[in-house]
């Protein structure tokens, strides 16, 4: 194409936005409600990922060994566990030093149970190479003799998983729905505005112009449409991230846990928003075009 | 050059508008199509540019076979087929020269260029002064000399008027046609498809009369007596 082509298509997809008026106020709202929960879908899965990986990194199996246990069986028990498959690393921690971890999570009253008092098991911490295999790693770690329990990584993890998975197929699903609603949307709202411009359609077809000629300014409202429709979910998407990552980064200071910062993911989070609408746009528009150019 | 060989044409609701038409059309001629409404001048005419598609039979316009023809490809046609309507078919938003202009950009030529065709086409239909006025602003007979400016900006071999004076008193008629004759002098082929006979009958050139859907005279130099006027 022609750089003085592709100018007048420009000018023209202004021109266009401009006199179809309120047609395209209703065309950037319907970008700007998918948009906008599309935005907030995309940042809850985003952070539900993010944490669904902090949770399984963090995912290690605690081997409780059976009180009672002799030294050298408790080295023939870590001998077997390395022998596992999966196992990555195998660390040991006395019960002193478990009740020394429970005493700093919940305080002094649990000083009580220092010395022989102490209920707590030895405890072998083994890593599995890979957080899907946390699981199979415990399973063979009950079998074993002066085995107490095996549990890993929080006992919700199962559960944890669980809730990731449907939030991404879920949140996927509505966001794939969304998108299409939208592009159904927009498709139609432009298809009122190009039943006014008929008429300079078919003259354009009359006069020799090629198909993609008379496509391309009515793709570029569209691309445009999604731009602008774009901008107020950034606005509301951003100010609100930014908020609620302040309120929950406060109750998950004490956890291992963190949200995406707000930083680098709210700029992919935007640039995402836009170039959905866009896409969205552009596509809506060509699609309804199409009617119109059939010879 | 236009070739109709052997072509038919029936619509979806059995109407045969088209029946074994065989017509060869010299670069140059002017050519009347004259005939009763419904006769099948207009698919005649549409057949020309590709806006219908002939049922059966060969078509040539130029070196474009119209049978083969991809659909990519009628845009092509259609730079070397100007055409002008009855009811003009100008874009009320735009000015005189934007609506000639307009023709031009389409096909992607140079802004210079643009400016000096429209002038030179302006000139040649009389208006070169109604440059910045709008459509609406004008008489019936200006407008359609908008309309032809715009049909020939391109310089097509073929201008094909479909009732080009339908709609204009005879005096205006008469300005219209003393244009596309001057069009026509310059060896653009005219085909015109009219209800004018007093026209036909004034400015003599072949004939082609059609109807219910069949060639019943192809006459050089011929006249016309329109009866539908008379009823």
């Amino acid at each position: 194409m022609k750089a003085i082509t592709f100018k007048r298509h420009l000018v023209e997809s202004f021109r266009s936005l401009k006199r179809n008026g309120w047609m395209s106020v209703a065309a950037f709202s319907a970008v700007t409600v998918t948009l906008l929960l599309v935005g907030a879908l995309l940042s809850v899965i985003m952070n539900v990922n993010k944490i669904a990986s902090d949770i399984e990194n963090d995912v290690q199996v605690r081997v409780l060994i059976d009180h009672g246990t002799s030294p050298q069986q408790r080295e023939a028990l870590k001998k077997k566990l390395s022998r596992l498959d999966n196992v990555q690393s195998i660390k040991f921690s006395s019960k002193k030093q478990e009740l020394k971890n429970v005493v700093g999570s919940y305080g002094n009253d649990f000083k009580l149970f220092a010395g022989d008092d102490n209920p707590l098991n030895d405890v072998y911490i083994v890593k599995a190479k890979k957080p899907a295999q946390t699981i199979a790693v415990a399973k063979e770690a009950r079998t074993m003799k002066n085995v107490y329990a095996a549990k890993y990584g929080g006992t919700s993890a199962k559960k944890l998983f669980k809730v990731v998975a449907g939030v991404q197929k879920w949140g996927t699903a509505i966001s794939l729905l969304l998108l299409f609603v939208a592009v159904f949307l927009i498709s139609n709202t432009i298809k009122i505005t190009i039943l006014s411009r008929r008429n300079e359609i078919a003259i354009m077809r009359l006069v020799g112009a090629t198909n993609s000629f008379i496509r391309w300014p009515f793709i570029l409202e569209g691309a445009w449409t999604g731009l602008f429709g774009a901008l107020l979910p950034i606005i509301v998407v951003d100010i609100g991230y930014v908020w609620i990552h302040g309120l929950l980064s406060a109750s998950l200071a004490s956890t291992n846990y963190r949200l995406l910062s707000p930083g680098v993911f709210l700029i992919q989070i935007d640039i995402l928003m836009i170039l959905i609408g866009i896409i969205i746009g552009a596509i809506g528009s060509g699609v309804s075009m199409r009617k119109f150019l059939k010879i | 050059m236009i070739e109709f060989k052997r072509v038919f044409k029936e619509y979806d609701n059995k109407i045969t508008a088209a029946n074994d038409f065989n017509i060869t059309i010299k670069q140059g001629e002017f050519v009347y199509v004259v005939g009763p409404s419904g006769a099948g001048k207009s698919t005649f005419i549409k057949m020309m540019y590709r806006e219908e598609k002939p049922t059966s039979g060969q078509i040539k316009i130029n070196k474009f076979e119209l049978g083969k023809i991809r659909d990519r490809d009628v845009p092509f046609l259609r730079r070397e087929v100007g055409v002008v309507f009855q009811d003009f078919k100008l874009l009320p938003k735009l000015t005189v020269f934007e609506n000639v202009a307009y023709a031009l950009q389409v096909i992607e030529k140079a802004p210079a260029e643009v400016k000096a065709r429209v002038e030179r086409v302006l000139n040649l239909v009389g208006l070169a002064d109604k440059a910045d006025t709008f459509p609406d602003e004008l008489s019936g007979g200006e407008q359609q000399r908008i309309a032809i400016a715009r049909a020939i900006a391109n310089k097509p071999q073929i201008l094909i008027a479909d009732e080009p004076t339908g709609n204009l008193d005879p005096r205006t008629a008469n300005d219209i046609i003393k244009i596309i004759e001057r069009i026509n002098k310059q060896g653009t082929t005219i085909v015109m498809a009219t209800h004018n006979s007093a026209i036909v009958n004034k400015y003599k050139h072949r004939v082609i009369e059609i109807d219910d859907g069949r060639v019943i005279r192809d006459q050089k130099r011929g006249g016309y007596k329109d009866e539908s006027n008379n009823l």
